[in-house]
């Protein structure tokens, strides 16, 4: 079995035990034991909901920092596109590509670029798998694939497999320094994404043994953000110039990957609590005449992302203000009718699905449990107060039948048992 | 007969349209806890939601009971509606007695019942005018 390895991570010692993470997790992953909030990894999908609303900043993003990584080495920035609207007065991408340089990148590899050849594939596996195959649905987001894998395994077929734009970026990144620097070996040079969410994190720690990864570390926004804004400089002229365009900078929020394939007949949903809706929408047959279907976990798009430093509202307008003088696209992807698309931008196919959820493998066991289940959630007072450790009375009930927790842990029973015994005593 | 079945009980509110789907989506969640398959899951979801949109539609609401058992699913869902006047006409494809404003949301193709014919290994319909409409839909796991 494979283990599924997380981004996110918690500080015992800020932690208080308190029920935010706990109400905010969308998959019911977390637990509070001991006082300390504890994430079960089968079924957390590092949406960084729990880092976005930790009131003591306890939960926390694994990401490489800026002064670990092997400097020695030839580093390409791979600048995710919402890296773009941080800024307050970037009017032209140029000076922050100029500006990741002066930091210390020895090139950039805009992953707005990738994003452009993206979106030819999916507009080519789209027509070729014709449209009774709809709705099909975007991966660019890791957290949407995970959650998928999860909990709508009937919707696994509809994901389009196309590699997300980091992927591809990183790999053209390093070929092209590869042709323009005969004398670098694949082993001198370093991908660095510059990511706005630690899912992506996650997904590169995931990438399947008998496939290449070719991002080599993973910044987080916030920690380049501060680095490159002192070396950005208006007076200088850049000597680096952006080859992405609108439709790679739109990619940044949410409806700009769906926009991009000129098909109307699509849905871009943002938040994670939107989109577990649309998915179940989806599968229940709700949107007949869906073709594609955009999801971004974080609120607004990539733009949205926990790691990000500006308003995600704020820095979509930014971006839109900086696409109205660029070109539409810089990249093109044409393929011939008869020509395959290339094996290295396919992902992986999706292993046998297994529940995460499952009580127990044997059915009349985990019927047994559901029937245990329900009988306990009707002892419990229904408030979903938390206090026990378990989001919800239901949640309660499976962890005391699951053997995790004792029925006695909910406090408003144990407060109807103290004030019984004072009755007898009073008596 | 079904004095073993684990059974959820479901009000299907009539006077929210968004709230259809519900119970269905519940349901979804347990019967993924039970391990069943997940093309099993899907057709119950899809069925059930067609029959919560009905009740919501035509009859102001109504109540879905769904019985498990470990080879078979029963859904139940009984409304007080005005009835199906022509069940084998309302049975066909694209037969819709919806009002323009419903079919102007999106709903009303005519595909409810025969979606929860299709998806169902069982339907049965008991409906008198004026009274109100039984579905008994069951589902087995193979």
């Amino acid at each position: 079995m494979i283990v599924y390895k997380h981004s996110v991570s918690l500080d015992p010692a800020k932690c208080k035990g308190c029920t935010t993470c706990l109400r905010r997790c969308p998959t019911q992953a977390i637990r509070i034991r001991n006082g300390k909030a504890c994430i079960n990894p089968s079924l957390c999908i590092d949406c960084g909901e729990c880092i976005r609303h930790c009131p003591y900043k306890a939960k926390r993003a694994i990401f490489d920092e800026w002064d670990s990584l092997d400097h020695s080495k030839y580093l390409i920035a791979l600048p995710a596109p919402s890296l773009f609207g941080q800024f307050a007065n970037l009017d032209d991408t140029d000076y922050l590509l100029q500006g990741l340089i002066d930091l210390g990148f020895n090139e950039v590899f805009e992953v707005a670029k990738a994003a452009e050849m993206v979106t030819d594939y999916t507009r080519t596996y789209m027509h070729r798998m014709g449209m009774s195959h709809a709705p099909f649905i975007s991966t660019a987001c890791p957290v949407v694939v995970r959650l998928i894998s999860l909990r709508f395994p009937t919707l696994r077929n509809k994901m389009v497999p196309i590699s997300p734009p980091i992927e591809l970026a990183g790999k053209l990144a390093k070929e092209r320094a590869l042709k323009n620097h005969p004398e670098l070996t694949p082993d001198d040079i370093r991908t660095v994404f510059i990511s706005p969410c630690p899912a992506k994190v996650s997904w590169v720690k995931n990438t399947p043994a008998d496939k290449e990864c070719y991002v080599d570390y993973i910044v987080s926004m916030s920690d380049i953000y501060f680095r490159v804004l002192s070396k950005m400089d208006r007076a200088k002229i850049p000597g680096v110039t952006s080859q992405s365009g609108m439709i790679g900078m739109s990619w940044s929020s949410s409806g700009g990957e769906a926009s991009a394939l000129m098909n109307d007949h699509y849905l871009a949903a943002d938040g994670i609590e939107n989109i577990i809706r649309v998915l179940d929408d989806i599968e229940m047959g709700h949107f007949p005449d869906l073709k594609f279907v955009e999801m971004n976990a974080c609120p607004g798009g990539c733009v949205g992302g926990v790691m990000a430093v500006e308003n995600p509202y704020i820095a979509r307008v930014r971006i839109r203000a900086l696409q109205r003088y660029m070109p539409v696209a810089q990249n093109h992807v044409i393929l011939n009718e008869d020509e395959p698309i290339p094996k290295e931008v396919l992902t992986v196919e999706p292993g046998e699905y297994s529940s995460a959820e499952i009580l127990d493998a044997d059915r009349m066991r985990s019927f047994r449990m559901m029937s245990e289940i329900e009988r306990i959630k009707n002892l419990l007072p229904g408030m979903d107060c938390g206090s026990c450790g378990a989001p919800t009375c239901r949640a309660h009930a499976e962890d005391v039948v699951r053997g995790e927790s004792k029925l006695d842990d909910c406090v408003i029973r144990m407060r109807e048992h103290l004030r019984e015994l004072e009755r007898d005593d009073g008596k | 007969m079904m004095s073993d079945a684990l059974h959820f009980h479901y009000d299907v509110d009539g006077n929210n349209f968004t709230s259809a789907g519900e119970a269905s989506v519940q349901i979804k969640r347990m019967l993924r806890q039970m391990g069943y398959h997940p093309d099993l899951i899907r057709r119950i979801s899809v069925a059930m939601y067609e029959g919560e949109i009905n009740m919501v539609i035509h009859a102001k609401g109504g109540d879905a009971d769904v019985y498990v058992e470990p080879d078979c699913i029963t859904v139940i869902l009984k409304d007080v509606g005005p009835g199906i006047k022509d069940v084998n006409l309302a049975m066909q494809e694209g037969y819709s007695t919806a009002p323009d404003n419903i079919r102007s949301l999106g709903f009303g193709a005519g595909m409810g019942l025969p979606n929860m014919k299709r998806y169902s290994d069982e339907l049965k319909i008991d409906s008198v005018v004026g009274v109100g409409t039984t579905i008994e839909m069951k589902f087995r796991s193979a």
